[in-house]
């Protein structure tokens, strides 16, 4: 799998591509700045790009820019932005297409190099990654939603792993029960929250996104 | 200007002296004949009052009188407070010493508070990552000494390292978004408050009119001001709707935050509004509350500033 970083700080650009390797992903160009980014992406067609927000040459949100510049030029080329922070507002301008193949995640999350490694093939493949701290951040903000209120704890806890864009199996092994028991919570929470139930996991995953952002 | 206090005195007498005057002539067809009997005054300005002819000839002149006086009050009023403003207002050199006062007060809270929050900045990073940081250093030399003997223990202890600099980074994100949050140096006030409102469990609606951008200083004062104000709505107002508007009018930077909760709020209450105030105070700027009992509650906040243009993308 190909991929491009963006990322201007020579210590995790290293360690991003060292941590890459050894979970066998081709690292095809490494740049440092957001035009650098979309000169790679023109260049190199890669599966998926992995961009930091934070970039020269003003180091507000550059990155973020770029990424959704190179999205435009490639429609859904598959872009995990990462950063020091995360916020519900930038999550849902990369959102905003409605197409997934995006992720968002705190830096943090390449510590644990396996499920970082993990989050970036489901990015690759269509699906999404974002960051618990972002789903969680939108519940709270949805706080007072009765029909999220309805949720049973155990569905709530789906609904937060399903947000974050794991696959039914994944929600299984994490919370340690079938995946037909995930499957009956998945279609009890797309009932109580009056979403049209869908096949199509990615589908799915976008729809309860758009639900828990609607609210500005 | 320096006018006699007597002349400014004598000013508003006019008027009324021109309206009595008018009511006199008015009414002299019904009183000449017991004055001119009695050898009084035979005389209306220039007329000789002698018999009913003459006394009806005085009132067309008193109506003139009367419409003269009641024509000329703004006039003369105008004249009395501008002659009035100029004797008793303060002088140029003792407003420049109450804006000087003003500043030397202002000044001393806005370092005060500088420090406070650089003194609260240092203790976070000393008890925090800090802190953090040095046991990361020796639960990764205890790893070390392990290592070969005993590499499970060793594997523990690193696994302790890394949650440790989690924590660190957990932190110092904390710390970073209270001295200045991230939105707000990549987007500006509008955005950040637009990212706040997404924060809020309350239902807000943000409008941002601004065609540019606040100098950066008082971006931050305005968006602590904004924050401080949410907070206290979703701690008292108990409020369904909030709504908060962000304008720029007459070189002022205007942000209206609006609820529908129970009202009431007390400015004198608090140290969460006096601290927004002595915030908003080193930019000139100000808040305003008002807030009956029953709401509605709004909240404005100005800070005179100019406005950058808006950064275009680079892409």
């Amino acid at each position: 799998m190909r991929v491009v970083i963006a990322e201007d700080l020579f210590l995790l650009r290293d360690g991003l591509i060292r941590m890459l390797d050894a979970h066998g992903f081709e690292v095809v160009s490494a740049v440092d700045t957001g035009a650098g980014l979309l000169a790679a992406v023109d260049e190199h067609h890669p599966d998926v790009a992995v961009v930091d927000v934070r970039l020269p040459p003003t180091f507000t949100d550059e990155g973020l820019r770029a990424a959704l510049e190179a999205r435009r030029r490639v429609p859904s080329l598959p872009v995990l932005v990462l950063s020091q922070y995360v916020e519900p507002i930038y999550a849902r301008e990369l959102l905003a297409d409605g197409t997934g193949a995006v992720g968002y995640l705190l830096k943090d999350r390449v510590f644990d190099s396996a499920q970082f490694a993990e989050a970036l093939r489901r990015v690759a493949s269509g699906g999404t990654a974002m960051d618990p701290e972002v789903i969680s951040r939108l519940l709270a903000h949805n706080a007072d939603d009765s029909e999220l209120g309805g949720l049973s704890p155990r569905e709530r806890e789906v609904l937060e792993l399903m947000a974050e864009g794991r696959s039914n199996a994944a929600i299984a092994q994490r919370m340690v029960i079938t995946e037909r028991a995930v499957a009956k919570h998945t279609s009890s929470i797309f009932t109580k929250l009056r979403l049209h139930p869908s096949d199509d996991d990615n589908r799915r995953v976008l729809a309860v996104l758009a639900y828990l952002g609607r609210r500005s | 200007m320096t006018v006699d206090p007597l002349l400014i005195w004598v000013l508003p007498f006019i008027p009324i002296t021109l309206i009595a005057w008018g009511l006199f002539g008015l009414l002299m067809p019904a009183y000449w004949s017991p004055i001119v009997h009695a050898g009084g005054n035979q005389w209306y300005a220039f007329i000789h009052v002698t018999n009913g002819t003459t006394a009806l000839l005085s009132v067309p002149l008193g109506i003139a009188f009367l419409g003269l006086g009641v024509w000329s009050t703004p006039l003369f009023l105008r004249w009395y407070g501008q002659a009035a403003g100029s004797m008793l207002a303060p002088t140029k050199q003792a407003a420049l010493e109450q804006q000087v006062a003003h500043l030397a007060e202002s000044r001393a809270e806005v370092v005060d508070t500088g420090a406070a929050e650089i003194r609260r900045i240092e203790r976070d990073l000393h008890d925090g990552a800090q802190a953090r940081l040095v046991a990361m250093g020796m639960t990764l030399s205890a790893a070390e000494q392990v290592l070969d003997q005993n590499p499970a223990a060793a594997r523990a202890l690193l696994l302790e390292a890394r949650d440790a600099s989690a924590k660190a980074l957990i932190e110092l994100r904390d710390l970073v978004r209270g001295i200045h949050p991230p939105v707000l140096a990549d987007r500006g006030i509008g955005e950040a408050v637009r990212a706040l409102a997404m924060d809020s469990p309350l239902k807000i609606r943000v409008t941002n009119e601004l065609p540019g951008r606040p100098p950066a200083p008082v971006e931050s004062a305005a968006y602590f001001a904004v924050s401080e104000l949410l907070a206290n709505v979703s701690k008292h107002a108990d409020a369904r709707q909030v709504w908060i508007d962000i304008r720029y009018e007459h070189g002022l930077l205007r942000i209206d935050v609006g609820d529908d909760g129970r009202g009431g709020a007390d400015p004198g209450h608090g140290t969460g509004l006096r601290g927004i105030e002595r915030r908003l105070s080193a930019f000139d700027g100000i808040l305003a509350l008002s807030s009956p009992p029953g709401g509605p509650t709004v909240a404005t906040v100005e800070v005179p500033c100019e406005l950058s243009s808006p950064k275009t993308s680079s892409f």
